[in-house]
């Protein structure tokens, strides 16, 4: 398999771009995923469910401007060079 | 360093600006990455042949005194701009940090070869500390470096280009495919082994660049069972990958153990509960992923 170093800009853009899309009280709190089920005990070592939580919560907050961003200009190129 | 034999016109104006700069690397660093092996004989033919050239056209240059102002300011414009090139790139790519992982020396990258491609006698696999900082990797042989894993980067591409020479399918447009394709499958797997350490809370002190320097011991494997595949056809190819890829999962295994699993489950004592266990999982997968990698990167090699 061929892959270019374009191809995985792309797949990280789309990655980011579909965690970011996740809604928090729409579709995480109806699975059991939601922000206020993670906080546990503070005492012992978060387990995987935890962590993985904690993550898509992170990456929704930090990424969501810069995401802004990248998307347009990821507009502007495919609307000029197709 | 000193620099006593710096001459031709440069060194009046040139001064002026260096000296209030300082040197940039300081050559009595104590932790002493890189030995100093400039001798003064070097500098004696480099200088003579500086001046040389340098002589002819700059009496003339020397002679009009408005030059002279401008080549002063070029060179200190040129220093200054270099300084702070140097600060911005620094604060983005931790330069002082890559230079320990090409601290090595010959014998080093020999006894490291060898250990991969024979990983079994080898018993102490702890990394060598020195006031809380790992030793550099020529006085440590269970210390990661950058240099094998460059190198190894490098010589596979270009066995991959030969390879497919030897099959009439080369174009000089495959190196570049080669290299981008190998590199993608390089970052994605630093990724999933960064995100699988976070999902399972390890902590320990493996940086990005020891999972980029891990990963990229198995181009040595790989590289020798290509080469064994132009020379011995594919029995030769599988015989040799069958090997490489064996010695790098021991290798890998027995590296990484130490890294992630707890002191006592290390040492190899049964220890009970479930997060030792979970380590013990994802120290190999992280170990199997390499020989799935070493196969899919050049099983098209060789036909």
């Amino acid at each position: 398999m061929a892959f270019t170093l374009y191809a995985l800009i792309q797949t990280a853009i789309l990655f980011t771009n579909a965690i970011a899309v996740l809604h928090e009280e729409r579709f995480l709190s109806k699975i059991g995923w939601g922000a206020e089920q993670s906080i546990g005990g503070f005492g012992d070592e978060p387990g995987i469910k935890a962590q993985l939580l904690n993550l898509i919560r992170s990456v929704r907050t930090v990424m969501r401007v810069p995401l802004i961003a990248v998307n347009s200009v990821c507009i502007v190129l495919l609307l000029l060079f197709g | 360093m000193e620099y006593p034999n710096q001459s031709g016109f440069r060194q009046r104006k040139l001064q002026a600006g260096v000296r209030m700069r300082g040197t940039p690397g300081d050559p009595r660093d104590p932790s002493l990455l890189f030995d100093d092996t400039s001798a003064g004989g070097d500098k004696h033919d480099l200088s003579g042949v500086g001046k040389g050239p340098g002589v002819c056209p700059g009496q003339a240059l020397i002679s009009d005194p408005m030059s002279n102002l401008a080549l002063a300011y070029g060179s200190s414009l040129a220093s200054h701009g270099r300084e702070m090139m140097d600060k911005n790139l620094d604060r983005f790519i931790p330069i002082s940090k890559l230079k320990y992982y090409f601290a090595v020396d010959t014998v080093y990258v020999g006894k490291k070869l060898g250990l991969l491609v024979f990983p079994y006698m080898h018993d102490n696999w702890e990394v060598i500390y020195q006031q809380d900082t790992p030793v550099a990797p020529r006085f440590d042989i269970n210390a990661p470096d950058l240099y094998i894993p460059v190198m190894g980067f490098i010589t596979y591409i270009l066995v991959a280009g030969l390879a497919l020479g030897t099959q009439n399918r080369f174009s000089p447009e495959i190196l570049g495919i080669q290299a981008s394709s190998a590199l993608v499958w390089l970052i994605i797997e630093v990724l999933a082994v960064l995100l699988s350490l976070y999902l399972v809370t390890v902590n320990t002190d493996l940086t990005t660049i020891d999972l980029v320097a891990f990963s990229g011991y198995k181009y040595v494997g790989m590289i020798v069972g290509v080469i064994a595949g132009l020379l011995f056809g594919r029995m030769g190819y599988h015989l040799s990958l069958l090997w490489c890829c064996v010695s790098t999962f021991v290798f890998t295994i027995r590296t990484l153990r130490l890294k992630i699993l707890s002191e006592a489950a290390a040492e190899g004592r049964l220890v009970r509960g479930a997060k030792n266990q979970l380590r013990m999982y994802l120290t190999m997968a992280i170990a199997a992923a390499q020989p799935v990698f070493m196969y899919w990167l050049t099983f098209h090699l060789v036909r």
